[in-house]
C-alpha cells in the first residue's frame, strides 16, 4: 500500500532526529491532550499519529510531501509534550519535520518575502510598522474591507485577523519610548534587558511599555535593548532554519552590548523561541556559549515578576471578574502556568475564575489563524463557550498572537462589548498605584548602559 | 482494497470517515506495543452500532480482516492489524447515553473515554472502580475487549466484574444484545463475561452497561520503605492476612526506585530494596483505622520508614513515585516492553527475586513494580528495539519469567492481554484442551476468522524453556 519514496536511501533526510522518534512509546497519552484530534478525530491529527509519519518518512517508506498537510495541520501548541511520560521533544521534531517540507516545497514567495525581509529584519519591522500604521490611517482600509480583497487575495484568516487589529499608534511614538525605566522605590534589585518582540510591539507596543512600568514598580531597571530583532519563532514553526539562526545571533549579539541580569519579554511564544536559543546553536563553536548564557538569562515577564514576590508592587483595587488563557508556549514550552495566575489573585478587588482547558490551545499558534483558518476557528469558537461560561468580564492573556486571536473570536461572537481581551502587563500597570513606575525620561542615559 | 469495497464502506460511514490514503494509514499500523507493525488498507470510523453491522456485512461477503481499535495503547499488540484488512476506529462512538442513579448503572458507547466515564459518574456520586494506567486516554470498549485491570484491583476486581450488558455486532454483521441492568441474570450462557476479555476477536463491542458503587467518602495514604523485598513482601502477605483489603497496594523494587529517584528528585533512599504504597477508602474511621494497622505491620516487618498523608498535599506527595513511575522508565531507553505476568500473592518475593536474577543473567534492565496486593507485577524492560542482539536476550529473559511465573501457579497476563505478543505462549496457560475449547468458541463466532486475526491463537506454541526451580 505504502508508495515508494521518491527518492530513495539517497535522500533520507538526516534532519529528523532518530533517537526522538524512537524515544514515541506510542502510548497515545497525547491524544487527549490535541486540539486537533479532538475535532479530527482522526490518528494523522494527533501527536502519536504525526511522529509516526515522520518515522515512516525518515525510514523511506514515505516521501515528505506525502506528510506535508498532516504536519501543517499541527498547531505546534506542544500540549503534548506535557502530556508524554516518555519526554518526546515533539516540538523539535515539529520543526525539523516542516524544515524538511519547506526543503521539498519552498514557501509561497510572498510568504517567504514578509518571513526572511520583512520579520528578518529590524529595518523590515520598522517598515511593516509604517506599512500597517499608513493603512489603518488612510483610506485603505476601509477600502480593502468593502472589497473583502484579504479573503479574495490572502486567507479569510488573514481577513478576520486583520479585523481583530486595534488602531497603532504612530511608529513616531514607538521610537520615541523611554531607553531606560528607573527603578519606582530607588534601589535597584535587578537590571533588565527588556525583549520587545516584533509583531507584538508594532500591535500592541502598549503593553511592552507597561511591561516595563510594572517592572520598574517592583524594582528592576529596565533597558530597551537596541538592535534587537524578531525572536525567530516565526521561522522556526514555518521551517525557516537559517533565518531562525540568524535572528538568534543577531539577538545574541545585540543583547551582548549591554549589562543585565536577566532578559525579560512579555510575550509567550517570543520567550520560548528565546530560551531555545542555547539548544540550536549548540554545535556552533563561535555562538554555543554566547547563546547557552542568552537563553539561560531569559525569564518571562510573569515568572521574573512573580520571583521577586507578589508583595513587591504598590497597588490600588481593580474591579470585575477575571479569568486567564494561557500561553501555549509560556505554559507547555517555558513551564510557566502558576506565576501568572498568582500575579493575578493577589490583585486587590477582583474575582478571579479559571477557565476551564485554560490549557487548551485558543488557534491563534503563530501564523497558523492566517493559514489553518477553519481548524482555527473551530477551535477558538470551542474556547469561546468556554470563556463565555465563566461569566468573566475580562480575559486575561499572555501573548499578543493569543490576543489578537481572542479579540477576533470574542467579535465573531459579538460579546466584544462584555468582554475585554488584555495582557497580563496591561492588567497589573492598572493595577499600579497611581505615579508608580513612570519611567525616566532622559534619553542620555541610554549611553550608560555600553558597559561592554 | 477492492474499489468496490471502497464503495460500500464510504457509503456507510461517508468518504470524511473512511481512511486509505499511505499517510492515513499508517499511524493505525501499531499500537503501545514495541516491534509490532502492519499497515492497514483502510481505516473506517464508524458512529453508530448500525454503521458497524453494516461494515461487518461488507467485510464478511468480501473475506475481510476486521480490527476494532479503541485508542490504540494496547500493550499485546491487540489493536495492530497483523493481516491488514479493515481497521474499525470506535473513537466516534464516544457518547454516554444514560447514569441511571436508581439502578446505579452506566450505559455508553464503546469508544468513551475511560477517565471522561469517571468523571461523568463520579459527578453524581457514583463510582466506576476499574483504573487502568492508560484510562487518560484509553476507550472502555478497549477496556472491556481486554479485560482492564488497574491499582484498584485488590479490593474492587476489574473490569469484568462491573460490565453486566453489552451490545455487540458479530462477524457477519447479527447484533447481539446481552445481559443488561439487572444485578442478577442467570438466563443462558454469560455472553457478556464471555465478550469481556475477548480482545476483538469475537464481536465488536459498540456498546455496554456497566454496574456502579457509591463513590467512597475518603482516602487515606501511607507509604513503607524497606531494606529488602521480603520484609515488603511479608508485609504484603500480613495485611491480607489480617483481613485488611486496602484499595491498593503498590509495589516497587529498588532498580524502579532507583530510575524514579533518578528522574524525579524526590527523596527516595536509593538502598531501599522495596517500596510499598497503601491507600484505603471508604468512610474516614475505617481509612484511619486501616492504615494505622498498615503502618503498623509495615513496621513489625522491618519497614525502616513509614510516612502517613495528612491531607491532599502529602498524600499527592506520596503519590509523585508512582505517578512517575512511568515517566522515569520510558526515559531512561528508547523501548519500554511493559510486562504484567502474575503470581498469587504469596509467591511476590520469590518471583521479582527470579525476574532479578534472570535479568542479570541475560544483562538486561528490568525494573519491577506493580500491584502487590494482587500479585500483578509489572517487570518493565528498558531496551532499545533497534538493537536486535538485545532484544533477543530481553525474549529470553521473558521467556523464563512466563516460565517461572506459570510454575508458580501465576498467569501470563493480568490485565494487558494475549494479542499477538503473547499467543505463542497462550498453550502453555491454557493446555491443549483449553486450547481446543477457545478455537472451538472462536469458530462459533467466527467461522472465516475474520476478527482480530492473529491474536490470542498463535501460528505455533513457543518451546517452553526448562527453568531450574
Amino acid at each position: 500500500m505504502i508508495a515508494e519514496p521518491a527518492h530513495p536511501m539517497t535522500a533520507r533526510p538526516l534532519s529528523l532526529d532518530e533517537d526522538s522518534l524512537y524515544t514515541c512509546m506510542r502510548c497515545g497519552f497525547c491524544l487527549p491532550a490535541c486540539p486537533t484530534y479532538r475535532i479530527r478525530q482522526v490518528e494523522s491529527a494527533a501527536p502519536r499519529g504525526r511522529i509516526g509519519l515522520m518515522k515512516a518518512v525518515y525510514e523511506g517508506k514515505l516521501d515528505i510531501l506525502q506528510i506535508a498537510d498532516h504536519l501543517d495541520l499541527c498547531l505546534g501548541c506542544r500540549a503534548c509534550e506535557v502530556a508524554c511520560p516518555a519526554g518526546v521533544p515533539y516540538g523539535h521534531l515539529l520543526e525539523q519535520g516542516r524544515a524538511l517540507v519547506a526543503a521539498a516545497r519552498p514557501l509561497p514567495p510572498l510568504v517567504r518575502f514578509a518571513y526572511n525581509r520583512i520579520l528578518g529584519t529590524p529595518g523590515g519591522i520598522r517598515l511593516a510598522n509604517w506599512a500597517l500604521w499608513l493603512y489603518q490611517v488612510s483610506g485603505l482600509r476601509g477600502l480593502v474591507r468593502r472589497l473583502h480583497l484579504l479573503e479574495r487575495l490572502a486567507t479569510p484568516g488573514l481577513a478576520s485577523m486583520e479585523q481583530a487589529v486595534p488602531p497603532v499608534p504612530s511608529p513616531l511614538r514607538r521610537a520615541r519610548r523611554p531607553k531606560i525605566y528607573r527603578p519606582l522605590s530607588g534601589r535597584r534589585r535587578l537590571r533588565v534587558a527588556f525583549f520587545t518582540g516584533c509583531i507584538s510591539d508594532i500591535v500592541f507596543p502598549e503593553t511592552n511599555d507597561n511591561a516595563m512600568k510594572v517592572l520598574a514598580a517592583a524594582g528592576c531597571e529596565v533597558v530597551v535593548v537596541p538592535g534587537q530583532g524578531c525572536c525567530g519563532a516565526v521561522h522556526s514553526h514555518a521551517g525557516e532554519h537559517e533565518t531562525a539562526l540568524r535572528q538568534a545571533k543577531r539577538n545574541i549579539a545585540a543583547f551582548e552590548k549591554v549589562t543585565y541580569d536577566y532578559i525579560v519579554t512579555a510575550t509567550g511564544g517570543c520567550g520560548a523561541a528565546l530560551k531555545e536559543y542555547g539548544r540550536m546553536l549548540a554545535g556552533d563553536p563561535e555562538w554555543s556559549e554566547r547563546a547557552r548564557r542568552f537563553s539561560a538569562a531569559c525569564r518571562d515577564f510573569s515568572e521574573l515578576l512573580d520571583s521577586l514576590g507578589t508583595d513587591t508592587l504598590p497597588r490600588r483595587p481593580l474591579h470585575g471578574t477575571v479569568t486567564y488563557q494561557d500561553s501555549c508556549h509560556l505554559r507547555n514550552g517555558q513551564k510557566v502556568t502558576a506565576q501568572s495566575r498568582k500575579l493575578l489573585q493577589a490583585i486587590p478587588g477582583i474575582r478571579y475564575v479559571e477557565l476551564p482547558e485554560s490549557d487548551r490551545c485558543c488557534g491563534a499558534a503563530g501564523t497558523y489563524a492566517i493559514f489553518q483558518t477553519e481548524m482555527s476557528d473551530r477551535i477558538l469558537d470551542e474556547k469561546i463557550e468556554k470563556l463565555k461560561a465563566t461569566g468573566a468580564d475580562t480575559l486575561v492573556v499572555a501573548n499578543a498572537p493569543c490576543q489578537l486571536e481572542m479579540i477576533e473570536g470574542i467579535q465573531r461572537a459579538g460579546l466584544a462589548n462584555r468582554i475585554r481581551v488584555r495582557h497580563i502587563a496591561d492588567v497589573l500597570a492598572e493595577a499600579l498605584a497611581p505615579n508608580a513606575g513612570q519611567p525616566e525620561t532622559d534619553r542620555s542615559r541610554e549611553v550608560n548602559m555600553r558597559t561592554k | 482494497m477492492k474499489t468496490e469495497v471502497l464503495r460500500e464502506l464510504r457509503s456507510i460511514v461517508g468518504t470524511q470517515w473512511c481512511l486509505d490514503s499511505p499517510a492515513d494509514l499508517i499511524p493505525y499500523s501499531y499500537d503501545a506495543t514495541p516491534a509490532y507493525q502492519h499497515v492497514p488498507d483502510v481505516v473506517v470510523l464508524p458512529a453508530s452500532t448500525e454503521e458497524v453491522a453494516a461494515i461487518m456485512k461488507v467485510a464478511y461477503s468480501h473475506r475481510i480482516p476486521v480490527v476494532p481499535r479503541g485508542a490504540g495503547s494496547c500493550l499485546s499488540a491487540g489493536a495492530v492489524p497483523l493481516q491488514g484488512g479493515i481497521v474499525l476506529a470506535m473513537n466516534r462512538m464516544d457518547r454516554i447515553k444514560e447514569i441511571d442513579q436508581e439502578n446505579m448503572t452506566a450505559t455508553f458507547e464503546a469508544g468513551v473515554v475511560t477517565a471522561r466515564l469517571h468523571q461523568a459518574v463520579e459527578a453524581v456520586g457514583l463510582f466506576y472502580p476499574p483504573d487502568p494506567g492508560s484510562m487518560a486516554t484509553s476507550t472502555m470498549g478497549g477496556n472491556i475487549a481486554e479485560c482492564a485491570g488497574g491499582l484498584r484491583g485488590l479490593k474492587y476486581g476489574v473490569t469484568k466484574d462491573y460490565i453486566i450488558g453489552v451490545e455487540a455486532v458479530l462477524p457477519d454483521g447479527r447484533i447481539l444484545r446481552a445481559g443488561g441492568k439487572n444485578a442478577k441474570d442467570v438466563a443462558g450462557y454469560d455472553l457478556v463475561k464471555l465478550l469481556v476479555g475477548s480482545e476483538g476477536t469475537l464481536a465488536v463491542i459498540t456498546e455496554a452497561t456497566a454496574k456502579l458503587l457509591p463513590l467512597p467518602e475518603a482516602k487515606r495514604t501511607a507509604m513503607a520503605l524497606f531494606r529488602d523485598l521480603k520484609s515488603a513482601a511479608r508485609s504484603v502477605s500480613r495485611i491480607i492476612a489480617n483481613r485488611i483489603i486496602p484499595v491498593t497496594l503498590e509495589f516497587m523494587d529498588n532498580a524502579t526506585i532507583r530510575v524514579v529517584e533518578e528522574y524525579a528528585r524526590i527523596g527516595l533512599p536509593v538502598e531501599a530494596g522495596a517500596l510499598l504504597l497503601m491507600q484505603q477508602d471508604g468512610p474516614e474511621a475505617i481509612c484511619d483505622r486501616d492504615i494505622d494497622r498498615m503502618a503498623a505491620i509495615c513496621r513489625e516487618e522491618g519497614a525502616f520508614d513509614v510516612r502517613r498523608a495528612h491531607n491532599a498535599e502529602e498524600e499527592s506527595a506520596l503519590m509523585e513515585a508512582r505517578r512517575t513511575a512511568l515517566s522515569a522508565l520510558a526515559r531512561k531507553r528508547p523501548t519500554v516492553v511493559l510486562e504484567d505476568v502474575t503470581v498469587p500473592r504469596s509467591h511476590l518475593a520469590e518471583m521479582v527475586e527470579m525476574i532479578n536474577a534472570t535479568a542479570a543473567k541475560y544483562g538486561v534492565l528490568i525494573c519491577t513494580f506493580g500491584h502487590a496486593g494482587d500479585g500483578n507485577l509489572h517487570p518493565t524492560c528498558l531496551t532499545d528495539e533497534r538493537d536486535r542482539e538485545e532484544m533477543e536476550r530481553v525474549e529470553r529473559a521473558f521467556d523464563e519469567i512466563y516460565d517461572y511465573a506459570l510454575r508458580l501457579g501465576g498467569t501470563l497476563t493480568g490485565e494487558h492481554g494475549v494479542g499477538a505478543a503473547k499467543a505463542p505462549y497462550l498453550e502453555w496457560r491454557m493446555g491443549e484442551t483449553g486450547m481446543d475449547l477457545m478455537k472451538r468458541i472462536k469458530e462459533a463466532f467466527d467461522p472465516y476468522n475474520l476478527l482480530n486475526p492473529g491474536k490470542l491463537f498463535g501460528h505455533q506454541t513457543r518451546r517452553r524453556v526448562v527453568v531450574r526451580s
